[in-house]
C-alpha cells in the first residue's frame, strides 16, 4: 500500500501477552496516546491502537513509522475455541510485549505459556506442543522476535516489598532474554521523554523495526535525505487478557 | 473411653477435609491469582470441613458406626459451628471485603460492614415469616429458628441448581441443537474479522498522524474540562479535532463490529468442537443421557403443574415409586445397607427438585408437616428426608430423646 509516493506502509506486529485484568489496555492507551485511560473495561476480542514512532530519533537516518498494538482478549487457560480464534491474529508477528501484574505472582508464571502459544503459532492450536508447559530455554534461544517484559501496577506494591518483587521480575526478564520495564499505567511520568523507561521502549521499537525491515532485505536501507520521511510500519501488539 | 476414640476419629476426618478444602481452594479456585487475605481461605476450608463432617455423621448414623451419644454430641457441636459460620462470620466478612473495595468508605469500613451485616440479619429474619416456624416452646434465638431459615435458603438454592443442570445438560449435549459448521464458514468469518481490524488500523493511523501534526503545530488538544470547558468546546473547535471526533466515532462503531465478529468466530469454533465430540463414544453416551433427562424434565414439569392446579401434595418421586414397584411386586430382595445410601441421596435430590417445581403453597404444606413432627416429649428424629414410607418396612428408624427440644428441620414424614 503506498500513500503519496513517500509513504510506504507495511505491517509490523507487536504482541502483548498477559492475563486478565493486568492492565494491557491502559498500557496501550498510555503508549499510543500519552494519556491515562479513564475507564478501562474488559477487552473482548481484539482491540488495536497505533503509535507513531521515530526510528533512530536524532540521527540523520530518522524515519517515522506506525506501530500497531494488537490487544487480544482471553486468558491462557481459556477454551480451545477461543484459542483457535486468537490464532487468527498471530500472523506476521514482529515483536512481543509480555505484560504481567507486579502484585500477582501467578501472572508472571503464565507468561511462559503465553509466549509458547505465540511462538508456536504455526502448529495447529489443538495440536501437541513441543514442551509440556515447563519453561524451556531452548525455545527462546533461537527466537528472532524481540521481546519486552512490562510489569504493571507498580504503585500498588508497598515500599518494603519492592526490592524483592523487582529482583524476581529481573530474573524473569533474563529468562526471556528481554528488556524489562516496571511502571504504573495510571501515571504518565513513568514514560516521560528522557526517562530510562522511555529510552528502553524506543530501543525496543527500533529493534523491532530493524528486524522487520532491514534484516529481511538482507542489507541496510541507505539513509534518506529527508528527515521527516514517513515510513509505514504497523506493529500489532496482541494483548492477552 | 469410647467417646475419646470416636472424637479422635471425627477430628482426624475433620482435619482431612480441612486440608482437602485448602488444597482445592489453592489449586482450583485461585489457580491464577495470588491469595492476599488468608482469612478467606481459612473460612472456606472450615465451612467445607464442617459440611463434610455433617454428611459423614449422617452416614455413620445410617450405618450404625460409633457410639450413639458421642455421635449426638458431635452432631450438636457441628450444627452450632456451622450456624455460627453461615449466619455470623461469612456475611460479615463478605460485607467487610465489599466495603473495603469502595474508596469512599475505606476509613470506617468496620462500621459499615457491621451495618451491612445488620441489614442482612433483618432480611434473614424476615425470610421466616411465611413459614410457621415460630412456636411458643422455642425461644427467639434458638437453633431451630436459624436452621429453619438456613434450610429454606439451602433447599431452594439446591433445587434451583439441579433444575438448571437438568435443563442445561440436554441443551449442551443433544446433537439435535447442533447446527452444521464447515471450515469455509470459519475461514470466511475470520477474513471479515481481519478486514475489519485493518479498517480500524488505517483510521487509527490517520488519527495518530493528525494528532502528531496538531501537536507539532502547537495546537494543544485540550480535553474540555469542567462546565465552561464543555460550553466552549460546543462553540469553538479546531478543524483538526473535529476531524478526530468524527474518525473516533467511526472507529468506535468498527470496534463494536470487530468484537461481535470475534465472538461469532469463537462460537463457530466451539460448535465445531462439539460436533467432533458428539461423534465420539462419550459424546454418544451423553447424547443418550440428554434425551433421557429431557423426557424426565418434561415429566417433572408436567407433574408439578398438575400438583399446582389440583392443589395436591407430591407424595413420592418417580425414582422411589419405581423402586417400590420393583420391590413389592417383583419380590426382589436386595441388600438394604448397600442400596440405601445412593438411592436415598438420589431421592433426596428428587425431593429437592420436586420442592422447587412445586408451588409456594406446597412448600408451606411440607413445612407444616415438618413442624408437626415435633412431638410433645421433644423427640429428635435424626435421619433426614431420606426416609420414605415405602422403605419403612425395610429400614430402621432411629429415635433419640433429647434433654433440649431441638428439632432437626431435616426430618420429613410422609403419610
Amino acid at each position: 500500500m503506498k500513500l503519496k509516493g513517500h509513504d510506504v506502509e507495511e505491517e509490523e506486529e507487536l504482541f502483548s501477552f498477559s492475563k486478565r485484568g493486568v492492565g494491557k489496555s491502559s498500557l496501550v492507551h498510555l503508549l499510543c496516546q500519552n494519556q491515562v485511560l479513564g475507564n478501562p473495561s474488559w477487552t473482548v476480542g481484539c482491540s488495536v491502537d497505533v503509535r507513531v514512532h521515530d526510528y533512530k530519533e536524532g540521527t540523520p537516518e530518522e524515519k517515522t513509522y506506525y506501530i500497531e498494538f494488537w490487544d487480544v482478549g482471553g486468558s491462557v487457560g481459556s477454551a480451545s475455541s477461543v484459542k483457535s480464534t486468537r490464532a487468527v491474529f498471530y500472523n506476521s508477528v514482529n515483536g512481543i510485549i509480555l505484560v504481567h501484574d507486579l502484585t500477582n505472582k501467578k501472572s508472571s508464571q503464565n507468561l511462559y505459556r503465553w509466549s509458547l502459544e505465540a511462538l508456536n503459532r504455526d502448529l495447529v492450536p489443538t495440536g501437541v506442543l513441543v514442551t509440556n508447559g515447563d519453561y524451556d530455554r531452548e525455545q527462546f534461544a533461537d527466537n528472532q522476535i524481540p521481546l519486552l517484559v512490562i510489569g504493571t501496577k507498580l504503585d500498588q506494591i508497598h515500599e518494603t516489598k519492592r526490592h524483592e518483587v523487582l529482583t524476581r521480575t529481573a530474573f524473569l526478564a533474563e529468562d526471556f532474554n528481554a528488556e524489562e520495564i516496571n511502571l504504573d499505567c495510571t501515571n504518565p511520568r513513568y514514560l516521560a521523554a528522557g526517562s530510562s523507561n522511555a529510552v528502553k521502549l524506543s530501543r525496543f521499537f527500533d529493534k523491532v523495526i530493524e528486524k522487520r525491515y532491514f534484516l529481511r532485505d538482507g542489507n541496510q536501507i541507505p539513509g534518506f535525505p529527508d528527515r521527516k520521511r514517513f515510513g509505514g510500519g504497523t506493529l500489532k501488539s496482541l494483548h492477552y487478557d | 473411653m469410647s467417646f475419646l476414640i470416636d472424637s479422635s476419629i471425627m477430628i482426624t476426618s475433620q482435619i482431612f477435609f480441612f486440608g482437602f478444602g485448602w488444597l482445592f481452594f489453592m489449586r482450583q479456585l485461585f489457580k491464577d491469582y495470588e491469595v492476599r487475605q488468608y482469612v478467606v481461605q481459612v473460612i472456606f476450608s472450615v465451612t467445607f470441613a464442617f459440611s463434610c463432617t455433617m454428611f459423614e455423621l449422617i452416614i455413620f448414623e445410617i450405618l450404625g458406626v460409633l457410639n450413639s451419644s458421642s455421635r449426638y454430641f458431635h452432631w450438636k457441636m457441628n450444627l452450632c459451628v456451622i450456624l455460627l459460620i453461615l449466619v455470623f462470620m461469612v456475611p460479615f466478612y463478605i460485607g467487610y471485603f465489599i466495603v473495603s473495595n469502595i474508596r469512599l468508605l475505606h476509613k470506617q469500613r468496620l462500621l459499615f460492614s457491621c451495618l451491612l451485616w445488620l441489614t442482612f440479619m433483618y432480611f434473614f429474619w424476615k425470610l421466616g415469616d411465611p413459614f410457621p416456624i415460630l412456636s411458643p416452646k422455642h425461644g427467639i434465638l434458638s437453633i431451630e429458628q436459624l436452621i429453619s431459615r438456613v434450610g429454606v435458603i439451602g433447599v431452594t438454592l439446591m433445587a434451583l441448581l439441579s433444575g438448571f443442570g437438568a435443563v442445561n445438560c440436554p441443551y449442551t449435549y443433544l446433537s439435535y441443537f447442533l447446527r452444521n459448521v464447515t471450515d469455509t464458514d470459519i475461514v470466511a468469518l475470520e477474513r471479515r474479522l481481519l478486514q475489519t481490524m485493518d479498517m480500524i488500523i488505517s483510521k487509527k493511523k490517520r488519527m495518530a498522524m493528525t494528532r502528531r501534526t496538531m501537536f507539532q503545530k502547537g495546537e494543544v488538544h485540550n480535553k474540555p474540562s469542567g462546565f465552561w470547558g464543555m460550553i466552549k468546546s460546543v462553540t469553538t473547535s479546531a478543524p483538526g479535532s473535529e476531524n478526530l471526533t468524527l474518525i473516533q466515532q467511526e472507529v468506535d462503531a468498527l470496534e463494536e463490529l470487530s468484537r461481535q465478529l470475534f465472538l461469532e468466530t469463537a462460537d463457530l469454533y466451539a460448535t465445531k468442537e462439539r460436533i467432533e465430540y458428539s461423534k465420539t463414544f462419550k459424546g454418544k453416551y451423553f447424547n443418550f443421557l440428554g434425551y433421557f433427562f429431557s423426557i424426565y424434565c418434561v415429566w417433572k414439569i408436567f407433574m408439578a403443574t398438575i400438583n399446582i392446579v389440583f392443589d395436591r401434595v407430591g407424595k413420592t418421586d418417580p425414582v422411589t415409586r419405581g423402586i417400590e414397584i420393583t420391590v413389592n411386586y417383583l419380590g426382589i430382595q436386595f441388600d438394604m445397607l448397600a442400596m440405601q445410601l445412593p438411592l436415598r441421596c438420589f431421592s433426596a435430590l428428587n425431593q429437592a427438585q420436586g420442592i422447587t417445581a412445586a408451588s409456594h403453597s406446597e412448600a408451606i404444606q411440607e413445612e407444616k408437616k415438618v413442624s408437626s413432627c415435633d412431638s410433645d416429649e421433644g423427640e429428635v428424629l435424626v435421619p433426614t428426608h431420606f426416609l420414605h414410607s415405602g422403605w419403612n418396612n425395610h429400614c430402621h428408624v432411629y429415635q433419640r430423646t433429647a434433654d433440649h427440644s431441638y428439632q432437626v428441620l431435616l426430618c420429613h414424614i410422609q403419610q
